[in-house]
C-alpha cells in the first residue's frame, strides 16, 4: 500500500504568558504536540484517539496548515508540507487535503445557503464548467443522500446530521485523497452518528479516500479505523492495528480507556480487558510531570516512571507502546 | 424563486411582529412622500423661497395657516414640508456615503486583526472617534462656504469611524469562526473570505445601526443649520427655522415650535423603523 501521509517527530508549542499582573511576563511553551510520529496509507483510516487536551486537534490543525509546526516534518505524498501555513500552500495541495470539522453548525456559514457553500470548492478548484455548477451541486447532495432542494436552504433550517452531511459533501466536492475528520460526530445526537459513520464508510470505498479520524469515541474507532494511535499529553503512547488494540491493549492508559467504555450486558463486560478504574485527569500541558506523562494516574507505576520518559518499543509487529512495563522483555 | 418570496414574506412578518415599527414605517413613508411632492402638497408653495407678505406676518396658527406664519409672512407648514427635503437628503445621503466606507475600513482591519495593518488603520479611526462628532462637524463645516453639501461632508467626516469600529469588532470575531477556517482550508481566496464569508455575518447590526441613526444624522444636520452652517436662506431648513424663531419666543411660539416638532417627528420615525429592521434581521427561526 502506498504511503499517503507521514508525520515524523511533529512538535507544536504555543507560547503562553504565565506571569501575573504583579509579576513580569513569563513566557512558557505549552507543548500541545511533542514529538508525534505516524503514517497513513492510501485508503486507510487512522484513528487518532485522546482525551480533551491531548493535542489531537492540534495535530490535525498542523496537517491542515492552520498552524505552523514548531518542529518535525509532515510529508504528503513525498512533499514536505510542515513549514507551509495555509496561506502559502499551493492550491493543488489544498485540493488534496480536506477537512470535516466537529460542529457543522459553525463550519457552514449561517448566512449562505447550502448551495452557496457547496459552490465554493467547485469554483476555487475549477471542478466543473461555469454552466454545470448547479448540476454538480445536485450530484453532490445526491452523493450524501440529500434532496436537491436543500441547495436553497440555509444551514440552520436543516437538522444537525444533515448539516454534517453537507459538510461531508463539501469535503468530497474536490475529490481529495485525504480527509481529516476532526471529531465529526461528537456534536451530533447518538441517533444520527450511525448515519454519518456509515456515509463516511461508504464514501471511502466509493471515492478511494483516506481518513485521519480524530475522536475520543472508542466505539466509532472499532467500526471505522484500520489502525489506532493513542495520544496523551502531546505524545503517542500506543500504536496498533484496530484488532490488536481492542483485543490486546498493552499500555495501562489504553486499558483504562477501554475499561471506561460503558457496557450494558454481562457478555459485553466479559469481552472487556482487565478492569482499570480511571483516576485523575489529564495534567496541564504547560506543567508536564517529569518522566512518563501518565505516571501520576498509572496503577502499575514503577519507580523509574517518574524519573525517565519511556521509549517507544515495538512489542509485536506493528504494535508499538511507550511504557517501561514492556521494556525488559 | 419560491424561496426568495418565502424569505421576503418571512422578513415582512418579522418586521410586522413589532407593531410600533409599522407606525415608524408609515411615518417615514409619509415624510418621504411629503418631501417628494412638496410643491403639490404644500398649501403655499411660494413660501418655500424668498417670499414676503408683511400683511400676514407672525400670524398664529389658524385655519388658513395651520402652523401659523413667520415674521415675513411665510406659511410655516409649507416651509416645513419643503424642509423635509433637505433633512432627508442629509440623513440618507450621509448614511449612504459613510456606511460603505466605514464598513470597508472595518472589514479590512478586522480581517488583518492583530497585525500592523489593524493597528495603523484602527488607531487612525480612534483619533476620529475621540473628537466629539458635533465639534468635528462644526469645525469642518466652518472651513468651506456654508451649504447643504458642505454640512453633509462635515457630518460624514465625523460619523464614519463608528461604522468602521462596529464592523471591525464584528469582523475580528467572525474571522475566528470555523466556517472561515473551512473556507481557508478549501483554498478560497482573501476577497471571497472577506466579502462572502465575513461580511454577510456583520451586516445585521450595521443595517440596524443605519436605520436607527438616520434620525440622529438629521438632528446633527439640523444643529448645523441652527448655527447657520447648513442650508442657506431663503431655502427652508428645519434648524434655521428653529433658530430664526427662537428670538420671538415665547410670544410667537409657533415659529420655532412646529419646525422643532418636525425634527422630533423625523427622528422618531427613523428610530421606530430601525427597531423593525432590527427584528427583521435577527437570525432566529420562526
Amino acid at each position: 500500500m502506498e504511503e499517503l501521509l507521514k508525520v515524523d517527530n511533529l512538535k507544536k508549542y504555543f507560547p503562553v504568558n504565565m506571569g501575573s499582573i504583579s509579576h513580569r511576563r513569563k513566557i512558557v511553551d505549552l507543548k500541545a504536540v511533542d514529538g508525534v510520529s505516524f503514517y497513513l496509507n492510501q485508503q486507510e483510516t487512522l484513528a487518532l484517539v485522546g482525551e480533551s487536551g491531548s493535542g489531537k486537534s492540534t495535530v490535525a490543525g498542523t496537517i491542515m496548515g492552520l498552524y505552523r509546526a514548531t518542529g518535525g516534518k509532515i510529508w504528503f505524498r513525498n512533499m514536505e508540507i510542515s513549514m507551509t501555513d495555509i496561506t502559502k500552500r499551493p492550491l493543488s495541495l489544498k485540493k488534496e487535503i480536506q477537512t470535516v470539522f466537529q460542529d457543522p453548525g459553525t463550519s457552514l456559514n449561517p448566512r449562505r445557503t447550502i448551495g452557496q457553500s457547496l459552490e465554493v470548492p467547485l469554483r476555487v478548484h475549477n471542478m466543473v464548467g461555469k454552466g454545470k455548477v448547479k448540476e454538480k451541486i445536485e450530484e453532490l447532495l445526491a452523493t450524501v443522500e440529500l434532496p436537491a432542494n436543500y441547495m436553497s436552504k440555509y444551514p440552520r433550517t436543516v437538522g444537525g446530521g444533515e448539516r454534517q452531511l453537507v459538510a461531508i459533501a463539501r469535503a468530497v466536492a474536490v475529490s481529495p485523497s485525504l480527509i481529516i475528520l476532526d471529531e465529526p460526530t461528537s456534536a451530533l445526537d447518538e441517533s444520527v452518528q450511525a448515519k454519518i459513520i456509515s456515509m463516511l464508510v461508504k464514501l471511502q470505498a466509493d471515492l478511494n479516500l483516506s481518513y485521519l479520524f480524530i475522536t475520543h469515541n472508542l466505539g466509532l474507532v472499532r467500526n471505522m479505523a484500520t489502525r489506532v494511535e493513542i495520544m496523551y499529553l502531546g505524545k503517542i503512547y500506543e500504536s496498533a492495528s484496530t484488532m490488536d488494540f481492542f483485543t490486546k491493549p498493552l499500555h495501562p492508559y489504553t486499558q483504562m480507556l477501554l475499561s471506561s467504555i460503558p457496557v450494558i450486558s454481562d457478555e459485553e463486560r466479559k469481552l472487556k480487558p482487565k478492569q482499570i478504574t480511571s483516576t485523575g485527569e489529564i495534567p496541564n500541558p504547560v506543567d508536564v510531570p517529569p518522566g512518563c506523562g501518565f505516571n501520576p494516574r498509572c496503577p502499575f507505576k514503577l519507580e523509574r516512571c517518574s524519573r525517565d520518559d519511556p521509549p517507544s518499543v515495538e512489542v509485536t509487529s506493528g504494535h508499538v507502546v511507550k511504557c517501561f512495563l514492556y521494556n525488559e522483555s | 424563486m419560491e424561496i426568495f418570496l418565502d424569505s421576503i414574506k418571512n422578513s415582512i412578518y418579522k418586521f410586522s411582529r413589532n407593531k410600533v415599527s409599522i407606525i415608524g414605517f408609515f411615518m417615514v413613508a409619509m415624510v418621504i412622500i411629503v418631501a417628494i411632492f412638496a410643491p403639490l402638497l404644500a398649501p403655499y408653495p411660494k413660501a418655500a423661497g424668498a417670499f414676503i407678505d408683511f400683511s400676514n406676518a407672525s400670524k398664529p396658527p389658524s385655519r388658513a395657516h395651520f402652523f401659523g406664519t413667520d415674521v415675513v409672512g411665510r406659511d410655516i407648514l409649507s416651509r416645513v414640508m419643503f424642509a423635509f427635503r433637505g433633512a432627508l437628503i442629509m440623513g440618507l445621503g450621509v448614511i449612504a456615503a459613510i456606511v460603505p466606507f466605514g464598513v470597508l475600513v472595518g472589514l479590512f482591519a478586522g480581517y488583518y486583526y492583530g497585525t500592523w495593518i489593524d493597528t495603523v488603520v484602527m488607531r487612525i479611526t480612534d483619533i476620529f472617534v475621540t473628537l466629539p462628532a458635533l465639534l468635528l462637524a462644526l469645525a469642518v463645516a466652518s472651513f468651506g462656504r456654508p451649504s447643504l453639501f458642505n454640512s453633509m461632508m462635515a457630518v460624514a467626516f465625523a460619523w464614519w469611524p463608528f461604522y468602521a469600529r462596529l464592523t471591525y469588532s464584528m469582523a475580528s470575531s467572525v474571522r475566528n469562526e470555523t466556517f472561515v477556517k473551512a473556507a481557508q482550508t478549501i483554498g478560497a481566496h482573501k476577497a471571497h473570505i472577506i466579502f462572502k464569508e465575513i461580511l454577510p455575518n456583520c451586516l445585521a447590526p450595521i443595517f440596524t445601526k443605519m436605520a436607527l441613526e438616520i434620525g440622529w444624522v438629521i438632528l446633527v444636520g439640523a444643529t448645523l443649520s441652527f448655527v447657520g452652517l447648513g442650508e442657506q436662506p431663503p431655502t427652508a431648513a428645519l434648524g434655521t427655522m428653529v433658530s430664526d424663531g427662537a428670538q420671538y419666543l415665547p410670544a410667537q411660539w409657533w415659529i420655532s415650535l412646529f419646525p422643532a416638532l418636525a425634527i422630533c417627528f423625523m427622528i422618531l420615525a427613523f428610530n421606530l423603523l430601525g427597531d423593525g429592521v432590527k427584528s427583521m434581521l435577527s437570525t432566529e427561526v420562526l
